[in-house]
């Protein structure tokens, strides 16, 4: 049986489509999820991409976490099913409180758009375990609102329980002259819940999926990885 | 009708680069004396009906739940005497 996974569109939503079609590259069926639908039309697993859904207006991902689609994907994803979010995706997922955390203005108030080396510093989660712990990648990053921010109290909790999912290179000559890009405490770019099914990430890996359109293919062993997991569910 | 505003401010902790930015302004406008400038968000709500304190726990809720995000922001909840405009 094929594996499905769902990419919900927001209005607003930019990325809907390269995630669908780095799920489809990795082996998958994409199947297109609406934020008006509470249906989750039986899915595997959850994407939610990038974008500016709701333009966002109160704070980045603040509307669309009340969206309909949203009721079902916070309920489902207690209940264990995977769901990633990238970049606007893991705004929403901080709003949900999925994810804890929040993200604000990049510090230096410019909008970011480069390739950035990360790190995977957690090769255990639905999301990550093509990738090896210590692994360095190259993923584009683009946004204006991403700086990660936490209390030091879920800071110090996130590092000790191994949920720093990735964190941005800011330093030796794999960082390439970049510091870190936005201001994320701890140059944390993405985290993961405690059960490893909830992943949220800043840098874009769907738009690392061939070679063609430049950058490497960095990230397509994120949906690699929950292809794996599932089938051998 | 009365109107409710809700104010919200980043907490005191979190770099507010944007008002920093404001700040950094000010003495080219020729405003001296500023030593910080912290930029947050004001809602105003219009509401059909009595203030009474079931609206006000209900408006708390809303502030708590939706116009802030208590992990970055703190926020305050007061009644506005609207004064009747002249019609």
């Amino acid at each position: 049986m094929t594996t499905r996974i769902g990419v919900v569109t927001f209005p607003g939503s930019l990325d809907d489509r390269d995630a669908q079609r780095a799920v489809r590259i990795a082996g998958a069926e994409p199947v297109a999820l609406w934020h008006k639908d509470k249906d989750l039309k039986q899915v595997d697993a959850v994407i939610l991409p990038g974008g500016f859904s709701y333009g966002d207006y109160l704070r980045a991902g603040a509307i669309s976490r009340f969206s309909p689609v949203m009721e079902t994907l916070i309920e489902q994803a207690k209940a264990g099913l995977p769901v990633l979010g990238i970049c606007n995706g893991f705004q929403i997922l901080a709003e949900t409180h999925l994810l804890p955390g929040a993200m604000l203005r990049n510090n230096h108030l410019h909008f970011v758009c480069r390739d950035q080396k990360l790190r995977v510093e957690n090769a255990d989660t639905a999301w990550t375990s093509d990738y090896a712990a210590g692994q360095e990648i190259l993923i584009p990053l683009k946004n204006a609102d991403g700086r990660y921010t936490a209390d030091e109290y879920t800071l110090d909790k996130l590092e000790a329980e191994g949920r720093v999912a990735f964190r941005y290179l800011t330093d030796g000559p794999e960082a390439d002259g970049y510091g870190n890009p936005n201001g994320s405490l701890r140059n944390i770019a993405g985290i993961t819940n405690e059960a490893g099914n909830v992943v949220g990430l800043m840098p874009h890996p769907e738009h690392a999926v061939e070679s063609l359109t430049g950058g490497g293919t960095d990230g397509l062993p994120f949906f690699t990885s929950i292809l794996k997991k599932l089938v051998t569910a | 009708m009365a109107r409710v505003v809700v104010d919200v401010m980043l907490k005191p902790e979190i770099l507010d680069p944007q008002g920093q930015a404001v700040q950094r302004a000010l003495p080219r406008l020729g405003f001296e004396g500023i030593s910080d400038v912290r930029q947050g968000k004001r809602f105003e709500l219009e509401v059909d009906g009595p203030v009474d304190d079931a609206a006000l726990a209900r408006i708390h809720e809303l502030a708590e739940s939706f116009l802030a995000n208590t992990v970055i922001e703190d926020f305050t909840v007061k009644v506005e005497e609207v004064a009747e405009a002249a019609k």
